[in-house]
């Protein structure tokens, strides 16, 4: 019966969202304000709906529930309750409950914020986030119903995918699916300021915070995904440019870019279609992910058995989403053009010509994705684009991005010199030369051109970080009195900064100075990776709680001293008979040190597949992620947008009530 | 110009000069990264270019799988239900390897046509085919295909 309650829930949903996109639309066009008072309440509703129908298909995990095929495909009885309650979204059906869900989380939030925003907009907003959910609830129920029910009720579940029981991968898919929806609401604000025709500063200052939370969202999900990625599939990779990773990281660079035209049109009122447009593509790629992952047309990781009409189905929504929106955009955008002129040596040009590149980057993975695809459909026969095209692809076009970055947040609005420019990176350019060198000089191993240029490159960044600080407390009295007055999003961008020279030096020392191998060991034998010496002492037998492993002792020297025993595991579990490698890492902010199980590849002589590396500053990589991520919240937090929606709000609610 | 005007063309040349930087990028890498996907079938039948890295897909013949004593290398088969071709590699397979899996693996043929594979991919799902083992199968007409060849 309760099962019934959560399906009926969610079409009780789908009837509100109707009402919320239609009704408040209209109110919009027809410029109805009783039409459009609507939205709030909708939108609520629609949420606590959508909620009701989650909190009830989790219930049903809860309870073991069998009896609902969802439940007994992806859970098990062995399971324990917290991968009970993130299995929710372990498979196909519940992760597609909880996109909605996020939606409508994200639309009620609005909803109650709705006061801060001119009641044409919040309702506009509204009205189109309430269109998205149409579609998405349709999907859920017409291809992916998470309550069907099944008989015979079987007396187990068929467990939830091994790869999931981790902590991280519980957190992994709702950051990442609240950056991708997040992109709904900067989407459903440019489809609004298109349809009305207008766009103010005040448009961009609604739209930062929203934009820079699913950036933030979005981010954290990457950079979990990748240290997952890394501890958890025992082959010590954390990026493969597989097509479903790319999914998540074209509307990040597409985003990024978003973030910093908002800026540019929030303070000089210019670029005001190219944010529209990045505000578009960003949506339209977060929907793109969805098909990509869901439709299992690519050979991808993270392809689970699909159903091709659910992919078709994707597809056509977004065809519907990118058409109407690209052709809004081809009828009304010449109506939001500006006049504010700027100069090539000027900060509108820097972060201009950096969102372009992003969006370049953007593209040449889109068609490095597509490409098999595109060729297969033509009839060109099956391919496959490897990694190499993408570093090969991706690193020269990040290189004048992260050079740019330095810039960019130095340069004057609207015009600066050349010479002042020069003056003032001058030094932040010699110290990144003479720290590059230092730190080059320090590292073991044979000194790369790679890795001095790269660290080069961080260091310019993270030194113009500090010229911009000194800058800031120049006219200010006392350091204290100036550290205080400046507001928390120029920290945010500060710290994000750095945070991208931290991963820029993670990724070039990683991967030119890490070493691997992979070697056949017995008990006893030992092997030697730079400084360190492995020996295999032991691998038994352990029984965990749904699982049986074998678990290696592997011991590792420097110097002829003994530095740590490290426990790798091959894990065989319980109810799928999956085989897991659990590796086991040691890290710090120099380097880790990997080993994990291949196989075992003789019962006999007890010898073992042993996978041993040595990766020095990896965790840089997340680290910067981590700044990144901090960097974003700062942003969003600054008091600025807060104050300014409050006062913009008695301005603007005045006029637009009694037009309306 | 006026201003106006030179804006937008400080705007079309950026542009043009960034698609074009990251078009001549692409045409670059893909010329040298693609691999191309070959069955079974299509392997033993030749079709291969000499020297060519290509990707080959098909399920792992049962029985097949020798692990060779004291080094990494294994040897094993795959089979399209209708040809079989024999691999080497040497390292470390995929948890999800087994007899009777769909993998794909990459790498080339040395001259006695036995596929040297540097890479050896198998998906998270048991219950998953990659597209590519699943068009081979269709394209050597194997397996449940074969039923309706009879008719």
């Amino acid at each position: 019966m309760i099962p019934e309650l959560g399906h009926f829930a969610l079409i009780l949903a789908l009837a509100v969202a109707l009402v919320q996109a239609i009704i408040p639309g209209m109110g919009l066009l027809r410029r109805r304000a009783d039409w459009m008072a609507i939205a709030k309440p909708a939108a609520l509703i629609q949420f606590a709906l959508v909620l009701l129908a989650y909190g009830i298909l989790t219930y049903s995990f809860i309870v073991h529930d069998f009896s609902v095929l969802y439940v007994a495909n992806t859970s098990n009885s062995e399971l324990p309750l917290i991968y009970r309650i993130s299995g929710v979204w372990g498979a196909h059906e519940g992760s597609l409950l909880l996109w909605v869900l996020i939606l409508s989380a994200w639309t009620a939030i609005l909803a109650m914020y709705s006061k801060h925003y001119p009641v044409d907009m919040g309702a506009g907003v509204i009205s189109v986030l309430g269109f998205i959910s149409i579609g998405f609830l349709l999907f859920s129920l017409f291809t992916s119903n998470p309550f069907i029910r099944l008989f015979p009720v079987p007396i187990d579940g068929g467990d939830l995918n091994p790869l999931l029981q981790d902590p991280v991968m519980a957190i992994h898919p709702p950051m990442l699916y609240m950056g991708y929806v997040g992109f709904a609401v900067p989407f459903a604000f440019a489809i609004v300021a298109l349809v009305q025709g207008k766009l103010d500063t005040a448009w961009a200052r609604w739209v930062r915070p929203w934009a820079l939370t699913a950036w933030v969202c979005l981010t954290g999900g990457i950079t979990l995904g990748s240290w997952w990625a890394y501890y958890e599939l025992g082959w010590g990779g954390w990026w493969f440019w597989d097509p479903v990773e790319n999914a998540s990281f074209m509307p990040w660079l597409t985003g990024t870019a978003l973030i910093h035209s908002l800026a540019v049109t929030e303070k000089r009122h210019a670029l005001r279609n190219w944010t529209i447009l990045l505000a578009i593509i960003s949506f339209s790629l977060s929907l793109l992910g969805t098909f990509l992952v869901r439709s299992g047309v690519l050979t991808s990781v993270h392809a689970f058995a699909s159903d091709p009409t659910r992919g078709i189905y994707v597809l056509a929504f977004l065809g519907l989403v990118v058409g109407i929106s690209l052709s809004l955009f081809a009828f009304r955008a010449w109506q939001l053009r500006t006049l504010t002129p700027f100069s090539l040596i000027s900060r509108e040009m820097a972060l201009l010509t950096n969102s372009v590149l992003l969006l370049v980057t953007m593209l040449t993975v889109l068609l490095g994705t597509l490409y098999p695809l595109i060729l297969e459909a033509l009839g060109g026969g099956k391919i496959s684009v490897g990694p190499p095209y993408f570093s090969r692809v991706f690193i020269p076009l990040m290189i004048p991005v992260v050079f740019l970055v330095a810039i960019g947040s130095l340069i004057r609005w609207r015009e600066d010199s050349l010479s002042t420019l020069i003056k003032q990176l001058r030094t932040p350019a010699i110290l990144a030369i003479v720290f590059a060198s230092v730190i080059l000089l320090l590292l073991p191993g044979k000194a790369s051109f790679t890795a001095w240029f790269a660290l080069l490159l961080a260091f310019w960044v993270i030194n113009s970080c500090f010229v911009q600080l000194q800058q800031r407390l120049r006219h200010s009295q006392g350091l204290l009195q100036g550290l205080r007055r400046t507001p928390r999003g120029w920290y945010g961008m500060i710290l994000a900064h750095i945070g991208l020279g931290f991963t820029v030096i993670g990724i070039a020392l990683s991967s030119v100075y890490s070493q691997e191998q992979d070697v056949h060991m017995v008990k006893g034998d030992t092997r030697t990776l730079g400084e360190y010496r492995f020996e295999l002492v032991d691998v038994e037998r352990i029984t965990g709680p749904n699982y049986q492993a074998d678990m290696g002792t592997i011991r590792i020297y420097k110097d002829e001293k003994e530095l740590m025993t490290l426990h790798p595991e091959k894990r065989i579990y319980n109810v799928r008979k999956n085989v897991m490698t659990e590796a086991a890492i040691h890290s710090n902010l120099l380097r880790d040190l990997y080993v994990s199980l291949g196989e075992q590849r003789n019962a006999n002589t007890g010898a073992w597949s042993v996978r041993l590396y040595y990766k020095p500053f990896i965790l840089w990589i997340w680290l910067g992620g981590l700044f990144m991520v901090l960097g974003g919240l700062l942003a969003v937090t600054d008091k600025r947008y807060r104050l300014e929606v409050k006062q913009e709000k008695v301005k603007l609610d005045a006029n637009h009530v009694t037009a309306s | 110009m006026t201003p106006k005007q030179k804006q937008r063309f400080i705007l079309v040349s950026l542009l043009v000069v960034g698609l074009s930087t990251g078009i001549g990028l692409v045409l670059m890498a893909l010329n040298e990264n693609i691999n191309l996907f070959f069955t079974p079938s299509q392997v033993v039948a030749g079709e291969v270019p000499d020297n060519q890295r290509f990707r080959i897909g098909g399920m792992v013949t049962l029985d097949s799988v020798e692990k060779l004593d004291g080094e990494l290398t294994v040897l094993f088969k795959l089979n399209d239900s209708v040809k079989e071709v024999q691999l080497k590699y040497a390292g470390i397979l995929p948890d999800l390897f087994r007899e009777g899996q769909g993998i794909v693996a990459e790498g080339k043929l040395n001259e006695e046509g036995v596929f040297i594979a540097d890479q050896v991919l198998a998906k998270h799902d048991e219950n998953y085919m990659p597209p590519e083992v699943e068009h081979a199968l269709k394209v050597s007409g194997g397996d449940y295909h074969n039923n309706e060849a009879k008719e």
